[in-house]
């Protein structure tokens, strides 16, 4: 296997540390010997041909890819300074800290008050005052209270396609995680919903760190700070954004980008 | 919508209306080392170049990002693109001050064949050309844009008139033929940098309807 270009070497605090990270599906290698950093209050981009890994990287990040049965993993993830695979770690634990919006907007069938709340609620908070506080908070970070905020008992079904996946990012900003996973989180949406998105991506990574899979390399270029290329597997580089989009080293990125791939 | 990539272009503007304003500096600069035939000012145009040079490797550093980053549409594509010329004309015209400077410095101390009186005049017409056109630029103001031309046609004027006298001077003086040359340079070298400016003037027609005009 030929070495990662790995230029991800600014002094940020690193929130996860991936080392040789493998996974198999059954008998499919999916991850190959994965190395390589997530910054503190950075967007990383992953990009990369379908089937090139980049969901089931991000989905091993809170260990979600687990649910999926005959998944192996060998190697280490450090978040924080600890193996997410450790047996001490609790994997809600986890979780809350490291929350994920999904390519379709899933919200749940209920009021939008009580998906906001929801994760909260879960883990033991009752208090109505405190969980209005919540979903106002979260709401507001998501760039959605004001659509909202008259009809938060409606339920979220009757919400736009764009408004329902800002109402999940809502959700998940409630448990005040400290890095968001984004699997194409506008891939379902039009160009102003998915605008609107990039434009709170940009605002919310000030207090989070994101991660982001997207099918758009226009996406990844025009929010991301690092972006990270996949191929079969394999990094084959990650670097900050303008260096990938306008001097890649490795000759397969510029080729992805440039659309002269295959 | 898109609230980065309208301050990250307004940030650009910024930067090129200062390049711009280095220009017309270091211009001011050249023909007043000329005139007052200061060497020490005239090395100073030197100075004033790399940094111009320097500003115009960041602005293109900045538009290329802008276009592999931002996916530029329409009128911003067209803004970007025309400041990628811009630079280039802005730049030429730091490099005809450098070209002034120079001849200064080999005129030296020697006294002067006739009183400069036209240069000057050439350079502060092509220093306002240099800021309308830019602010036209900015403006979008092709009316603004149009004036840049007619300003060339009288500098273009002022350039023969020098040209004619000098050659004049010279069938009868042939010890001046030296000096003179270089002053005839000198009224060349200005020319040249106003019709840079004209050529910015054309770009803003270009921003403001997509059509590429030769207004002069």
């Amino acid at each position: 296997m030929t070495n990662p270009i790995n230029a991800n070497n600014d002094d940020k605090n690193i929130i996860f540390d991936v080392k040789d990270l493998n996974l198999w599906y059954g008998n499919d290698k999916a991850l190959k010997g994965l190395d390589f950093q997530i910054k503190e209050n950075d967007v990383t981009a992953i990009i990369g041909p379908s089937g090139c890994g980049k969901s089931t990287f991000i989905k091993t990040l809170n260990r979600m890819v687990e649910l999926i049965p005959s998944v192996k993993i060998t190697g280490e993830i450090l978040y924080n300074g600890t193996n997410i695979f450790d047996k001490s770690l609790r994997v809600e634990e986890l979780r809350s800290r490291v929350g994920m919006v999904f390519q379709k907007p899933n919200p749940f069938p209920k009021s939008i008050f009580e998906n906001v709340v929801y994760g909260p609620k879960i883990h033991g908070i009752r208090d109505k005052r405190k969980l209005m506080e919540i979903t106002e908070t979260s709401l507001k970070r998501a760039a959605l209270w004001d659509e909202v905020k008259d009809r938060l008992n409606d339920n979220a079904y009757g919400l736009s396609g764009g408004q329902q996946q800002r109402l999940c990012l809502a959700r998940a900003l409630a448990m005040e995680p400290e890095v968001l996973l984004m699997d194409e989180p506008t891939s379902a949406l039009d160009p102003i919903a998915t605008a609107k998105i990039e434009e709170l991506i940009m605002e919310l990574k000030k207090e989070y760190t994101i991660v982001i899979v997207t099918h758009s390399m226009q996406q990844a270029a025009r929010i991301s700070d690092k972006t990270a290329f996949f191929l079969m597997g394999e990094l084959i580089e990650v670097d900050k954004t303008q260096k990938i989009f306008t001097t890649p080293r490795d000759k397969r990125t510029e080729d992805y980008v440039t659309g002269r791939f295959g | 919508m898109r609230n980065q990539f309208i301050k990250q272009l307004d940030e650009l503007n910024i930067k090129l209306l200062k390049m711009g304003a280095m220009v017309q500096e270091v211009i001011e600069v050249a023909v007043e080392s000329l005139t007052k035939q200061d060497l020490e000012l005239a090395r100073k145009v030197y100075e004033l170049d790399d940094e111009i040079d320097k500003i115009e490797l960041e602005i293109e550093m900045e538009c290329m990002n802008l276009i592999a980053l931002q996916q530029p549409m329409a009128k911003d594509l067209r803004v970007i693109g025309t400041i990628l010329k811009i630079i280039t004309d802005l730049e030429r015209m730091g490099d005809h001050a450098v070209n002034i400077a120079k001849v200064t410095l080999e005129i030296g101390e020697e006294p002067f064949v006739k009183p400069l009186i036209d240069i000057p005049k050439m350079a502060k017409l092509a220093q306002t050309m240099v800021k309308k056109s830019l602010d036209a630029f900015m403006k979008t103001d092709v009316e603004l844009a149009t004036e840049v031309a007619n300003d060339d046609e009288a500098v273009d004027q002022l350039y023969e008139k020098i040209y004619t006298e000098l050659i004049n001077k010279m069938i009868e003086q042939k010890n001046i033929v030296k000096q003179a040359t270089n002053l005839i340079f000198i009224g060349r070298f200005l020319e040249r940098i106003a019709d840079h400016a004209t050529n910015i003037g054309e770009r803003v027609i270009f921003i403001a309807t997509g059509e590429n005009v030769e207004i002069n």
